[in-house]
């Protein structure tokens, strides 16, 4: 048994710092490695060449100006949750109710436009939508936050489970709106007076989307990584026990950094439904709330790459959803590329931060 | 007036795959892995199944040459080897490499969701059949196939006796997970690794493999959910994203049932009562008001998730080193 | 050496080193049964690295390893196990919510059911034929630090190791239970087992051990007979030059009271009392030992004084130097410091409270600062400043003050947190095992660090283990015994024995002795 002269075949050793250009040569390594698996996937799916493939992603994500508008709106509305989801991830506040904490967003938003469409002038009913959807958003991500400041309520499922709170509600005041009766949805609101749009930025109406967004993004940087408040939530995720050491306010940090989170949600709410969407439906939040949560990791929490990260799966979702369309496949094809995708990236963080040692080795010192 | 017997096998229905779900995500947090992917491969089990089944059905002349046997076991191996890869992938990832499993276990969701609805959208068109949409009404009899005299049985039979094999099997497995996490030595040692791996490894216990083992079979089990979903619960019949929401609701029973699968049996026929009470609830004209009884299974979960959280014991406490990932030569 | 006997372990030519650390170089080292091996060396020399690597934790870079003249490679505990090694580490490896039974009889591979039943009478056999006191349906969590010592004992016995690796077993013990643990292990000794005990405490070497060996940087420096050497010749070797063992205690000046606490009672989350009607003043200019056994209320009493712990009566008082009280108790550490009251506290445990080590020095520097000015932004720049000021003056030895702090080695870790704390000339200094885990050049930097305070006219509380120490460092001891005031005794003049006999008996003074 034991006196085999073997080591063990492959041995994992942690690895020491990795230059910065060399873990993200690994990142792009395993990228490449993604596309490749996608295409296998997709030629033994489709029967098409791997190139004419690829070729349709990029035509249908950069293939017409249109296209390229569309996949900006898609990246900064990827992005804004992503924001969103990340200083409670820095804190280690698994919230993953980014779904709900939009759609809590954007039912304000339309209860505004609906409600006091006629009561208001237009730039006042604009500014107080947007007041309402944050704090919609805000008090959303806040409740889960209280009760885990409070008593270390689970906070993943609590957000989860408030994601479909959110969704019912929605359907439920869809019904109480819907136009005309019957019709199980509200349609385009105020269509004809334009009533509580916002304006468009010469004649684009993403535009002023993402100049927001971006704004935003610079923003949330400077406030992690510069501000009080972002160095106090910092400590608060390392160590909670650190933090009261100091004398930081656990429980005020964690619903303050929460109604942030829900903060900015909520103006990602209001942009979809004030800026583009001029309607709400259960599924406007569209998953987003999910995909942040990885977008937030894969970018290690840091606002700057999360727009490159924002970028790639949206890239991944217009893509394949042309794919879908032009090879007659279900839409849900994007799923799976995007999660083979992300298990490449997800699993080359391992080599990263080890390296693995073979049996060869161990023999020439035996000798 | 409340009509308990047609709501109570309503109830079971709905939360046996709740069951199948909640049991393999207790196996597998018992290990010390939590996987959030749960949903996506209780998809996958669905669709494996439904593969399963439909290739056969379109390999016979006629469908009233079905093979009962062959109907159940088709799609059941097919399920169990769809999940059971959805469970390596998994294991692979946070076990072998180490990745963080929230991550992991949501990529998985979005992986298995889109899996399900991409074969289930597209399977007729990849296999050219002829035919309008996947309606496997053959092979789902064979599933729903209950007790001949159950509905003899009157009231007593229509509560307890009128289900498919699949929902005794959901129940069986609880009670013998519970059994084996409890009373032997694998269930000691499987406790270990989820409480403490440094503890678990000294004493000579082979971690690697009791996570790798207990997230595949959790997965498996949690497969068969979506399998009595669309065999049993759906007649045979997919369409895209009906399974819904029901793979978190698992994951939220584990936590309501304090880890144990005995407790699960009751909970999730309590929770598949609260997802069909929407039905049973007089609104009359105000239609809407249902959109908020069917809130009522996600409210009662937070409340849960309170009432947890406010009476803390130590034997309460979910296994010590729960989402994280071991590494033995950690310093 | 001892040629008459083999070796029952010969380890030849080990390695190991992690990342960029060299943890062991080329060590070599004999076991034999029958015999109680030293294995000396100070913090971070690779004593536990080369015990894990027997043990199956880490394995090895390079290097052969053989029992009983066979050669054997160790790839896992279970391996280890199986050729009858068993270690207790420093940290328990104990399932907290399981009991001693479920705990000793974890991984077996025994056929047929699960017996809990006969798995508790087997752990009662052995426990009496040692002398060992545990129960064995207890859970863990329920357990006193002894109790599980006793339960790792029992679980290494349990399988049957005859080859037994303690790492510093009696760093959590009072010296009666320190004294029991030698008497079984010679009773082991004598039955033949091989026994390998990690420690650096020079009289429990010279009392214990009949054989040393030396580690120093990773490298084997030698060993020999215990009975051929003396504690400042092993200290030597250890540190690679002549020490000088004693510790300074300046007189105090004018020592006036600065703290006073008054029938402090705190319990626990569970009820349980913690402490019980605990009074003393500590003052300033002095230094204020406390004395216990592990988990007896050390943390507590100084966590209550920093304003960390909610307490349920009683109060604390600080006197300014002009005479006039303040009330601290029920206060969180931010209002306490907001009185003015300059209090700093070094806690037992660096890198999870003192410290966040996946920060650099320098965004440490500002945990306390973090706050000052009026901008919503921090200062960067002098807390950049603090860091190197503390790095220059301590001589911590990092790369930049840009290194995350628990890459750091330990005695660098608790320099980093000790500069921090009285950069800002505290007036009272709290510290919590302050030299646990340090190697000795580190220690005596910290011990003097420590008495400077005093000298400024700090009131100094130390909490330590090491009994030596406090009787050595500090002017007065207060004595705790399970949450209450055992008694307070000078420093000078102390009796260890007396000291020890208080921890473990309220007020010390047994019938029987």
């Amino acid at each position: 048994m034991n006196n085999s002269k073997q080591g063990p075949l492959v041995h994992i050793v942690k690895r020491g710092a990795l230059p910065r250009w060399r873990a993200w040569g690994i990142r792009l390594i395993a990228i490449v490695a993604a596309l490749i698996v996608c295409a296998i996937v997709t030629m033994t799916v489709t029967g098409e060449d791997p190139i004419a493939v690829y070729a349709t992603m990029i035509d249908g994500a950069f293939g017409s100006e249109r296209k390229v508008w569309n996949l900006a709106q898609s990246t900064a509305m990827l992005l804004g949750v992503s924001l969103a989801v990340t200083p409670a991830f820095r804190m280690r506040f698994w919230n993953i109710g980014g779904e709900g904490q939009v759609l809590a967003g954007c039912l304000a938003a339309a209860a505004c436009m609906i409600c006091l469409a006629d009561k208001l002038p237009n730039g006042l009913l604009i500014a107080v939508t947007a007041v309402a959807s944050i704090a919609a958003g805000a008090i959303w991500a806040g409740i889960p936050a209280f009760f885990k400041a409070k008593w270390n309520t689970n906070e993943t499922l609590f957000t989860l489970m408030m994601n479909y709170v959110a969704t019912q509600l929605v359907a439920f005041f869809v019904i109480v709106w819907e136009v005309p009766k019957g019709a199980g949805k509200i349609g385009i609101i105020n269509q004809t007076s334009q009533i509580g749009w916002l304006p468009t930025i010469g004649g684009n109406k993403y535009l002023l989307n993402i100049i927001v967004i971006l704004v935003l993004t610079v923003g949330l940087y400077i406030y992690l990584n510069y501000s009080k408040h972002g160095y106090e939530l910092t400590v608060v995720g390392e160590s909670e026990r650190t933090a009261r050491y100091v004398g930081i306010k656990v429980d005020r940090v964690i619903i303050r950094t929460m109604l942030l989170s829900g903060a900015i949600c909520g103006v990602v709410g209001f942009l979809l439904v004030s800026g583009t969407d001029h309607t709400v439906t259960t599924t406007i939040a569209g998953g987003r709330g999910f995909t942040a949560v990885m977008i937030s990791w894969l970018a290690k929490f840091n606002p700057v790459f999360m727009i490159l990260a924002s970028l790639l799966l949206a890239f991944l979702e217009k893509g394949a959803g042309a794919i879908s369309t032009s090879f007659g496949l279900n839409h849900s094809f994007a799923d799976i590329l995007t999660g083979i995708i992300l298990f490449f990236i997800i699993g080359c963080e391992f080599f990263i931060s080890y390296k693995l040692s073979f049996r060869k080795t161990a023999k020439k010192e035996a000798e | 007036m409340f009509d308990i017997v047609s709501f109570f096998p309503r109830a079971v229905m709905q939360g046996i795959p709740l069951l199948f779900g909640s049991t393999g995500e207790i196996i597998t947090e018992k290990s010390g892995n939590l996987n959030l992917g749960i949903p996506g491969i209780m998809y996958v089990g669905g669709i494996c199944g439904v593969i399963g089944a439909f290739l056969y059905e379109q390999s016979l002349p006629s469908p009233v040459d079905i093979n009962g046997f062959l109907a159940i076991v088709i799609p059941i191996l097919a399920c169990l080897l769809g999940s059971l890869i959805m469970g390596l992938i998994y294991c692979f990832l946070t076990v072998t490499l180490r990745a963080n499993q929230n991550v992991t276990g949501l990529a998985m969701t979005t992986f298995g969701i889109g899996i399900g609805n991409f074969f289930g959208g597209s399977l007729i068109k990849l296999t050219g059949s002829e035919v309008p949409s996947i309606a496997l009404s053959a092979t789902s009899a064979c599933f729903s196939k209950s007790l001949p005299f159950a509905k003899d049985l009157g009231w007593f039979g229509t509560m307890f006796l009128d289900y498919g094999f699949l929902a005794y099997a959901a129940i069986i497995i609880a009670f013998i997970t519970a059994y084996i996490i409890k009373k032997t030595r694998v269930g000691l040692n499987l406790r270990a690794v989820g409480e403490s791996p440094t503890t678990a490894d000294a004493a000579g216990i082979n971690v690697n493999r009791y996570k790798y083992i207990a997230t595949c079979v959790g997965s498996m089990i949690a497969g068969l959910g979506g399998l009595y979903y669309v065999m049993d619960y759906a007649c045979g019949v997919w369409s895209n994203d009906a399974f819904g929401d029901r793979g978190w609701l698992a994951i939220a029973l584990v936590i309501f049932t304090i880890w144990r699968p005995n407790v699960s049996v009751l909970a999730s026929i309590l929770f598949g009562g609260l997802y069909i009470l929407y039905l049973f609830i007089p609104t009359g004209t105000h239609l809407y008001m249902k959109e908020l009884y069917k809130m009522l299974p996600y409210v009662v979960t937070i409340i849960v998730l309170i009432v947890v959280s406010l009476k803390k014991s130590r034997n309460n406490e979910p296994p010590a080193s729960l989402g994280l990932a071991y590494f033995r030569e950690e310093r | 050496m001892m040629d008459n006997k083999t070796a029952a372990v010969k380890m030849r030519n080990i390695s190991k080193t992690f990342g960029s650390v060299v943890a062991n170089d080329k060590v070599w080292l004999d076991i034999y049964r029958g015999e109680i091996l030293a294995l000396l060396g100070e913090n971070g020399s690779g004593k536990t690295t080369l015990m894990n690597m027997l043990s199956g934790i880490y394995f090895p870079d390079e290097g052969e390893i053989s029992i009983d003249g066979k050669e054997v490679v160790i790839r896992s505990p279970k391996d280890a196990l199986d050729l009858g090694i068993g270690m207790i580490h420093q940290h328990f490896k104990l399932v907290d919510v399981l009991t001693a039974t479920e705990n000793i009889i974890l991984g077996l591979k025994d056929k047929g059911k699960l017996d809990l039943k006969a798995a508790s009478k087997k752990i009662r056999e052995i426990c009496d034929m040692y002398g060992f006191d545990v129960d064995p349906d207890m859970r863990i969590y329920e357990m006193s630090v002894s109790q599980k010592q006793t339960v790792e004992i029992v679980k290494v016995l349990y399988r049957g190791a005859d080859i037994l690796i303690l790492d510093e077993p009696t760093a959590v013990l009072t010296p009666q239970e320190t004294d029991k643990l030698f008497a079984v292990l010679r009773n082991m000794r004598d039955a033949g087992k091989a026994i390998v005990i990690i420690t650096h405490k020079m009289h429990e070497v010279e009392e214990l051990s009949d054989r040393v060996a030396v580690l120093r940087h990773g490298q084997f420096i030698g060993d020999m007979p215990t009975k051929n050497t003396n504690a400042q010749e092993m200290t030597n070797m250890m540190v690679g030059h002549p020490v000088e063992l004693n510790i300074e205690r300046p007189e105090p000046v004018d020592p006036k009271p600065r703290i006073e606490v008054k029938d402090l009672t705190v319990r626990s989350i569970d009820g349980i009392v913690k402490l019980d009607n605990v009074s003393f003043t500590a003052n300033s200019g002095e230094i204020l030992g406390i004395a216990g056994i592990s988990g007896c209320g050390q943390k507590e009493l100084l966590e209550a004084i920093a304003g960390l712990q909610p307490t349920e009566s009683g109060s604390i008082t600080y006197i300014n130097d002009d005479g006039e009280r303040e009330e601290i108790l029920g206060k969180d550490p931010l209002a306490i410091s907001n009185m003015g009251v300059m209090l700093s506290f070094v806690p037992e445990d660096r890198l999870g409270m003192g410290l966040v080590g996946n920060m650099n020095l320098s965004d440490n520097m500002m945990l306390r600062s973090f706050r000052r000015g009026r901008s919503p932004l921090t200062d960067r720049k002098s807390p950049r400043k603090l860091a190197q000021t503390v790095v220059d003056e301590l001589d911590v030895s990092t790369p930049g003050i840009g290194t995350q702090v628990r890459k750091l080695s330990g005695g660098n870790v608790q320099k980093v947190l000790v500069g921090r704390e009285i950069s800002s000339a505290p007036t009272v200094l709290l510290t919590a095992y302050a030299v646990r885990g340090l190697d000795i050049n580190s220690s005596y930097t910290i011990y003097d660090l420590i008495n400077r305070q005093k000298k400024k006219g700090v009131a100094v509380i130390y909490v330590g283990e090491d009994l030596d120490v406090l009787l050595e460092l500090c002017d007065r001891i207060l004595v705790l015994c399970g949450g209450k005031v055992s008694g307070i005794v000078p420093g000078r003049g102390a009796k260890k024995r007396d000291v020890g006999m208080m921890m473990t008996k309220l007020g010390g003074n047994s019938a029987d002795e």
